[in-house]
């Protein structure tokens, strides 16, 4: 890929689009940053690198919503968690294919790339969602 | 402050006008129109009223246009950052007076709308955009901290019943009635395990106050409180990039700040005003402001030493939880409650020899706080 695409969120998505987890990768301080951030928050740095990450982790920390804006009304009761991925990288993320109950701090999960919404408003991010490991 | 609750047939800028009434009445050797040099207005939403702009439409509303007024938004904290900001204006010298306050008209919506408008401070492309609600986010911190700790469900709900015991003695609070901790466990689930009676209401309300340089203050009122120490902090926007999901640091930071610079200690505050927009939050609150060791809040609150007549009496109030959240108006509400203590104005529910009071305010899921410390003018 190009080191010409810009390290911001809207590309973040166009690659989990493409089905791939990338992150920014200082080149000054070696901090990997996801999402991906135009300045390093460790040494201020502007250079960064594209990394592949896996999208193998566990689960930190979780919920079940029942009260929900209107636009996710209609999935309640919903789970949504906090994963900790490799390098100690954590993004949240509803949580799908699991009985509510059986939903445990430390779980194996694996980010499920889904689909992009077709609307034409902003912003058309894929949502992505975690699973347990097939 | 005005009277918490609901507003039906009011606007904020007309609920704010209410508060603004009081602080004047309450200094009757100001001349608001003469004396009143900077305005700052914690605000968080224009959504609820399709309103933006609301630093200039209360100064209208108020009696005191032509002032320099400005909305401060920091979510929750708008307010909390409001008093701040007016500390800046004061000791600055660039204004002699300055009146701080916020105010939130929230109960004509929906709680879809407004739980769609409140998660508007958390951070949208990873938050909201997956789903994640306001109470979502404490609901992960609690869930957290009932694994390391464990915290139970009970002891959040003990916050919740002392809370309403303290509402219970405030004519100004939205809920003025006692609940028990049955009721309490009995809600329904809002994010588990977080229950409806762990989360703060839906409420309109304003507040205000009126600063000045403490060499000033004799020539406005007769019975000033000092602020001795004021600490604001930040923290990533989003709830998934801290370091720890069991603790704010930016709770921890700006009472560092706030602590040195009154020169007092966490056992040196006779009592607080505490962010408690869910039962969790105060808990959490208890362990950043230094008032019982970490993993011990749940502990504490059942202890009672929270509770009025108690070593440390948190939100006499009745706090977010029953006092009630009309969000921007929160920060300077919580100082208007530590001026009634120190000042010995809290009727039934005063703190005997209050000298020292400290306020916590917290925006969005904790990316913003702020922390004072009053204490009684000798």
């Amino acid at each position: 890929m190009s080191a010409r695409e810009p390290f911001s969120i809207e590309q973040f998505y166009r690659f989990l689009q493409q089905h791939k987890l990338m992150a920014g990768k200082c080149l000054k301080c070696g901090k990997i940053h996801l999402p991906p951030r135009p300045l390093c928050d460790n040494c201020l740095s502007q250079e960064f690198e594209w990394v592949n990450i896996s999208g193998k982790g566990k689960l930190l920390t979780y919920t079940v919503i029942n009260v929900a804006p209107l636009q996710f009304h209609a999935l309640t009761p919903y789970a949504v968690g906090i994963v900790q991925l490799e390098n100690g990288l954590r993004i949240p993320g509803m949580i799908n294919g699991i009985a509510q109950k059986q939903l445990k701090i430390g779980m194996e999960l694996t980010l499920d790339f889904g689909t992009c919404s077709t609307t034409q408003q902003w912003p058309q991010w894929p949502r992505y969602c975690f699973k347990p490991p097939t | 402050m005005s009277k918490f609750g609901k507003h039906d047939g009011l606007l904020a800028r007309e609920i704010f006008a209410e508060a603004a009434k009081e602080a004047f009445s309450r200094c009757p050797k100001l001349d608001p129109k003469q004396d009143i040099k900077a305005m700052f207005i914690g605000h968080m939403g224009e959504a609820y009223e399709h309103q933006g702009h609301m630093g200039a439409a209360v100064a209208d509303w108020a009696g005191l246009t032509g002032v320099a007024a400005t909305r401060t938004e920091s979510a929750c904290a708008s307010s909390g950052a409001a008093l701040r900001s007016g500390i800046y204006a004061a000791m600055s010298g660039l204004a002699d007076v300055v009146m701080v306050g916020g105010v939130e008209k929230m109960t004509h919506r929906t709680t879809a709308e407004v739980t769609e408008y409140l998660a508007m401070a958390s951070d949208f492309p990873f938050e909201q955009w997956h789903g994640i609600t306001f109470p979502g986010l404490y609901a992960m911190m609690a869930t957290a901290h009932m694994h390391e700790y464990s915290t139970t469900e009970e002891q959040m709900a003990a916050v919740a019943v002392k809370n309403h015991f303290h509402g219970s003695l405030n004519p100004k609070a939205h809920m003025q009635k006692e609940i028990t901790l049955q009721a309490a466990m009995s809600s329904r689930y809002v994010a588990w395990p977080l229950k409806l009676y762990d989360c703060s209401l839906i409420t309109d309300g304003a507040s205000c106050i009126i600063l000045t340089r403490p060499e000033l203050a004799c020539k406005y009122t007769d019975m000033p409180v000092d602020i001795i120490g004021s600490g604001q902090a930040t923290d990533t926007i989003g709830l998934y990039q801290r370091q720890s999901l069991t603790s704010l640091n930016a709770t921890k930071l700006a009472a560092k700040t706030a602590y040195e610079l009154a020169n007092v200690k966490p056992r040196g505050i006779d009592l607080a005003e505490v962010h408690d927009c869910f039962t969790f939050a105060e808990l959490m609150a208890y362990e950043d402001l230094g008032f019982c060791p970490v993993g011990a809040s749940g502990k504490l609150v059942e202890s009672g030493e929270t509770r009025l007549g108690g070593r440390l009496p948190v939100n006499t109030s009745g706090g977010l939880k029953a006092k009630g959240h009309p969000v921007g108006a929160t920060g300077t509400a919580q100082a208007y409650e530590v001026y009634l203590q120190l000042t010995g104005q809290a009727g039934p529910r005063q703190v005997k020899d209050a000298k020292v009071g400290l306020t916590q305010n917290v925006g969005g899921s904790g990316a913003t706080a702020t922390v004072h410390i009053y204490r009684r003018d000798q």
